[in-house]
């Protein structure tokens, strides 16, 4: 199952970025392979449609599960429809390759 | 009596039975609704006036009402993982979930949001009274004039903010 998380850069040593629609790197993570591809977000400065853009994006690499801070009121019920899960993660502190190692554990 | 070839139900959307729900059986006001269903005040007085006339024609005319269809979105269920904190929805609402999508604990519980409906956020202008006289401010309370008020600093009729602005202006 592949899993987007939204990261403030491009390694995994980063931090979570806790916006989804204007975050700054997409890590889409493979759970059965371990596989990691980095996306920078194209939608990053956008001033409107971020959120759906950004679901397209996510929704194109076939992700079931997206972990971020943040979720806009305009992309939850598209993701709803598109059955990928959110996960609202509040810790900005925490690292990509935390989250990783969280969702290895399972 | 309905004529032969006239159609003898009408459709009462979803939208539109919630709305009698909301106002007329749970007494909420336009606001409060708008908010329950999640559109806009003007939108939820449309949808509310529309559920008016189909039930006055079921009533008046003697047709059936029947209730389906229309522009709904149910929200998904939500959780809440006791041990990483982590909020998560269900988007298969037929399952319920065992454990955590994150760290895999299985102590989960359904996540209610908190009732934000007492704490409206009110920055418009528009919802501040104002002392013309002394600059004394003050929330507007709903459904009272503010120029009835007095300021408990200078005594002077409190006026609406942006009505103030205006005459600056």
């Amino acid at each position: 199952m592949k899993v987007a998380i939204t990261s403030t850069g491009q390694s995994l040593e980063s931090k979570l970025d806790q916006r989804f629609g204007r975050c700054a790197f997409f890590v889409i993570y493979d759970t059965e392979t371990g596989g990691v591809e980095i996306l920078p977000n194209p939608n990053k400065d956008a001033e409107e449609g971020a959120g759906p853009a950004s679901v397209q994006l996510v929704a194109s690499k076939e992700v079931e599960k997206i972990v971020s801070g943040e979720f806009g009121y305009k992309i939850k019920s598209l993701l709803d429809s598109l059955r990928i899960q959110m996960v609202v993660y509040k810790e900005p502190e925490k690292t990509v390759k935390s989250v990783i190692d969280m969702l290895n554990k399972q | 009596m309905a004529k032969v070839g006239q159609p003898r139900s009408v459709f009462l959307h979803l939208e539109e039975y919630e709305v009698i729900r909301l106002c007329d059986f749970e007494n909420l006001n336009h606001h409060e609704a708008a908010r329950v269903m999640d559109v806009s005040r003007p939108t939820l007085t449309r949808i509310y006036a529309k559920a008016r006339a189909k039930i006055a024609d079921a009533l008046v005319t003697g047709k059936q009402i029947i209730i389906e269809g229309g522009k709904i979105y149910f929200d998904s269920e939500w959780y809440k993982c006791n041990v990483c904190g982590c909020l998560f929805n269900q988007p298969e609402k037929s399952v319920t979930p065992e454990k955590c999508p994150l760290c895999g604990s299985g102590s989960i519980v359904n996540y209610v949001p908190v009732d934000d409906s007492t704490q409206v956020t009110r920055r418009a202008p528009s919802d501040i009274c104002v002392c013309p006289g002394c600059g004394y401010e003050r929330e507007h309370e709903p459904s009272r004039r503010c120029k009835d008020e007095e300021c408990p600093v200078c005594g002077s009729h409190l006026i609406r903010k942006n009505n103030l602005l205006a005459k600056d202006i």
